[in-house]
């Protein structure tokens, strides 16, 4: 086990865990606090469009799944503030066309035999440094507009009716917390795939919500308890040969009944 | 100059408003003065809530207008003191009580993550007013519905507001913890004007000074004369009360 910690592409593997781990417990707080994990979910797969795009147009996966997301999130924000009443009917249907463009998309790439459930379940074994830096400038960009707006994000997160009637421009946070998520999911499909990623935003929150009493350490702990999930996951995956999203998703559901049961226990 | 004893701090005038087509205020003309206790009672659907909302400013106006302390609408929103009806959101939320507090102003740039010593200091006097001190520290899901709907009036209270406008503020709450809340806000009353959304009527009589009854259009009671109702029980009943107000045409 620690002979395989030597090697630079396990090194890369447990920095961008932890990497995106951290930035999940964040953001995965927001989208819990803000009850859009379903709104989360749909741009999660939506995002399969734009690695499609990007292998029709040899542009690189980052960027083009980057593109899709974040459109797909400015969709999704103009829908959620315009038309309430119809909102799950527009985030089913995100969800689906945006994996069937990509699903085509990939169809129609000449001579190239995509490995699609590297996508859906996560190729962490995959990760290299331009990834790394990706996800490390996501993470210092996401550090510092939690910190310079945390008061705003908290009080539209709270009771967005409130925080209108008190002069805080909720449509540019929800917009903000939303195109973040989608940021958040594109790093996140390199670790656990995009079929995965709602559940790595969400169970470690669930656990941290219950031990925390303020917005700002429910973060902390979340990022905390993924990025053990996460190294435990990895670690599993590497000595069982199994794939890496499966068994983090795995660890951090068993890990959940396990803090289920001894808090009803208690 | 002629001089009126108390002044008004709320003046709607001829204010109608419609959904689409659907007339909700019709005509409405209403007056609340100086430490009124005003309160604001009227069937489900009989414009309450959408009156609220135009003397907030989250409505636009479409006929009529409104003066509130003397100035136009849109500056006059930090001058209310408002607690919304449903105060239940986002239980699960981890927030403490002083923290919900200090939402209640818009904060000021540049105080980055932490709450300024004077802001924590305010909200502490607040949360001392409303009989909460000790719980300033307390997730607010952990709190009971009464117990909550204090910390959401000192959160309206932090903007030092004259007026404090309550939407059903006793509607999830037991009856001991109903009482309070009007114990509070008889307190209250002795330095700023309180209006209260209720169909709660029977705390009417005893800490209202004025009722309107809000149908579409709205009719305005003195309190002394409801009071002067000869019964031949001691008991006013609810239903008979919601009646002769809604029906009589003073």
């Amino acid at each position: 086990m620690l002979e395989a910690l030597s090697y630079e592409f396990m090194q890369n593997d447990l920095i961008a865990g932890v990497l995106v781990s951290l930035v999940s417990g964040i953001i995965g707080s927001l989208i819990v606090a803000n009850r859009m994990v379903f709104l989360a979910g749909g741009i999660a797969h939506a995002a399969y469009g734009g690695i499609g795009i990007a292998i029709f147009t040899g542009i690189p996966i980052f960027l083009g799944t980057s593109l899709f997301a974040v459109a797909a999130a400015l969709f999704m924000a103009f829908i959620t503030i315009n038309q309430r009443e119809n909102i799950d009917v527009f985030i089913g249907l995100t969800w689906a066309v945006g994996m069937a463009v990509g699903i085509i998309l990939v169809d129609l790439t000449p001579g190239y035999n995509v490995d699609l459930l590297s996508y859906l379940f996560g190729s962490i074994l995959a990760v290299n440094r331009d990834d790394l830096y990706f996800m490390g400038l996501l993470f210092v960009v996401i550090l510092f507009v939690i910190t310079f707006w945390y008061r705003d994000i908290l009080a539209v997160s709270y009771d967005s009716e409130y925080a209108a009637l008190s002069g805080i421009n909720v449509k540019f946070f929800y917009t903000l917390i939303l195109v973040l998520s989608a940021l958040t999911v594109v790093i996140a499909i390199k670790v656990v795939g995009l079929i995965l990623v709602i559940a790595l935003l969400s169970i470690p929150v669930y656990i941290a919500q219950k031990l925390s009493s303020s917005l700002y350490s429910m973060m902390l702990i979340s990022g905390i308890i993924a990025s053990v999930f996460t190294l435990i996951g990895l670690l599993l995956s590497y000595s069982f040969n199994i794939t890496s999203g499966a068994s983090i998703i795995l660890v951090s559901a068993l890990s959940l009944m396990l803090f289920m049961l001894f808090t009803k226990l208690r | 100059m002629h001089k009126s004893k108390k002044k008004a701090v709320i003046e709607v005038k001829n204010l109608s408003f419609a959904y689409d087509k659907d007339l909700v205020l019709e005509d409405v003309n209403l007056e609340i003065f100086e430490k009124d206790f005003m309160v604001l009672i009227g069937p489900n659907g009989g414009g309450k809530s959408t009156l609220v909302k135009l003397i907030l400013g989250i409505n636009p106006l479409q006929k009529g207008s409104i003066a509130i302390l003397d100035k136009s609408i849109r500056k006059s929103i930090s001058q209310i003191g408002y607690v919304p009806q449903n105060t239940n959101i986002n239980l699960n939320f981890p927030i403490k009580a002083i923290e919900v507090v200090m939402m209640g102003k818009n904060s000021q740039k540049n105080s980055l993550f932490g709450y300024k010593k004077e802001e924590i200091l305010h909200a502490m006097q607040l949360l001392e007013k409303v009989g909460m001190k000790e719980f300033a520290n307390t997730k607010i899901g952990l709190l009971s519905g009464g117990q909550r709907q204090r910390v959401m009036i000192a959160r309206a209270l932090y903007v030092d507001p004259k007026i404090l406008l309550l939407d059903e503020p006793t509607s999830s709450i037991d009856a001991d913890g109903q009482k309070q809340i009007y114990e509070l806000l008889k307190e209250l009353n002795k330095e700023i004007t309180v209006i209260v959304i209720s169909h709660d009527i029977s705390i009417l009589l005893e800490y209202a000074s004025k009722v309107a009854h809000i149908n579409k259009k709205l009719s305005f009671h003195d309190l002394s004369s409801i009071k002067n109702i000869e019964t031949k029980s001691d008991h006013i009943c609810e239903v008979e009360l919601l009646q002769m107000l809604g029906k009589c045409k003073c």
